[in-house]
């Protein structure tokens, strides 16, 4: 089946797993900026970073017929360094005429702090000031709950958000509810032990419907599964869901919420 | 005949989960070390109280068990 993984990190993956995607039937993917493992020093390190998300994974992508789409920003875990995090926003206007630049992300919270809360409202301008769509970052484990209901009363207390455009990412059984109560879309992450199974992800969709809610893998350079999302489609086929259901949460989802950016390309064939 | 066909389905797997579940409390139980004061042993035992109740929302309880609470004020202590 063919599929879209919204979420994956694949400056973090060899050009095997570009083929094994592929090979999966992945049709197209988004990789958000995110952090490397270790902080950047300079704004010159994300320069170079974004030139990568910009330039070179979408050319190793394509040799494998896989559109390459991606999010720009920076990260929450580097947000502390105030200073460094405004002179990147500054910069990534530059980027923003890149063709497969889908909006700002994964921007979001860590541990919840003062400056991360600062910085991701800086980027929420930012995002409104170049009309982009926003992608969203919950922090991981027992700071979840209480970093996405701090990101939900910032989104919500600003009018200028059309909600429509914004995807809050990582979400659980604690906090799934109140995203897509809130009008926003909603990832749920397959990832092994700190975030969710294919089983639950699934027993959420049954529970939530599929509105509005999107499953991806975040495959990055951590113990992770860059083939989670067939992962999702073999556990959807054993409960006996239709091919259409499925469908709708690994293609349809993905594409109807990405069609809101210029940059999308919605070409492809239905099978 | 059973008449649940998601028990058929997921016995083995809860099955599984379960001895799994039990062999790492006997692995913590091991330990010399082990603090029966460290607060995560009593996360986990009220964890296990939540999965033993049948409202059918065990897994948002214990994820919110194993939560941060939310402060709705929190504004006014952060971002002054």
């Amino acid at each position: 089946m063919e599929y879209i993984d919204p979420h994956i990190h694949m400056v973090s993956r060899t050009t095997d797993d570009y083929e094994t995607l592929a090979r999966m039937g992945c049709v197209a993917l988004s990789e958000p900026a995110f952090w490397a493992g270790f902080d950047r020093s300079t704004v010159h390190g994300f320069r170079d970073y974004f030139r990568q998300l910009t330039e070179i994974e979408p050319g190793r992508a394509a040799q494998y017929g896989i559109r390459h789409y991606t999010w720009l920003c920076i990260n929450a875990k580097e947000a502390e360094n105030v200073s460094l995090s405004r002179e990147v926003i500054a910069m990534i206007p530059e980027f923003l005429k890149c063709s497969n630049v889908l909006g700002i992300g994964e921007i979001g919270l860590n541990k919840n702090t003062r400056n991360e809360a600062t910085v991701f409202l800086e980027h929420l301008d930012l995002a409104v000031e170049h009309d982009q769509q926003i992608l969203i970052h919950t922090p991981h484990l027992e700071d979840k709950y209480q970093g996405t209901q701090m990101i939900l009363d910032m989104l919500c207390n600003d009018s200028r958000i059309n909600r429509e455009r914004v995807l809050v990412d990582h979400c659980e059984e604690h906090t799934l509810g109140a995203v897509l109560a809130a009008g926003y879309w909603a990832g749920m992450t397959l990832y092994p032990v700190t975030k969710c199974t294919p089983a639950r992800a699934v027993d959420m969709i049954e529970r939530f419907g599929t509105e509005r809610i999107c499953v991806n893998s975040a495959g990055d350079w951590g113990p992770s599964r860059p083939t989670a999302v067939p992962d999702l489609i073999m556990e959807m086929r054993r409960r006996g869901h239709p091919a259409e259901m499925i469908r709708k949460i690994v293609l349809d989802n993905p594409r109807r919420f990405f069609s809101q950016s210029p940059n999308f390309v919605d070409d492809w064939k239905r099978e | 005949m059973n008449k649940n066909p998601v028990l058929d389905r997921e016995f083995l797997e809860i099955r599984s989960l379960i001895v799994q579940l039990a062999a790492a409390l006997d692995r913590v139980q091991r330990c010399p070390d082990s603090s029966k004061t460290d607060k995560r042993r009593g996360q986990i035992e009220s964890a296990i109280r939540l999965v033993l109740h049948s409202d059918g929302n065990r897994a948002e309880q214990v994820q919110l068990l194993f939560s941060r609470d939310f402060d709705p004020d929190w504004k006014q202590s952060l971002l002054k």
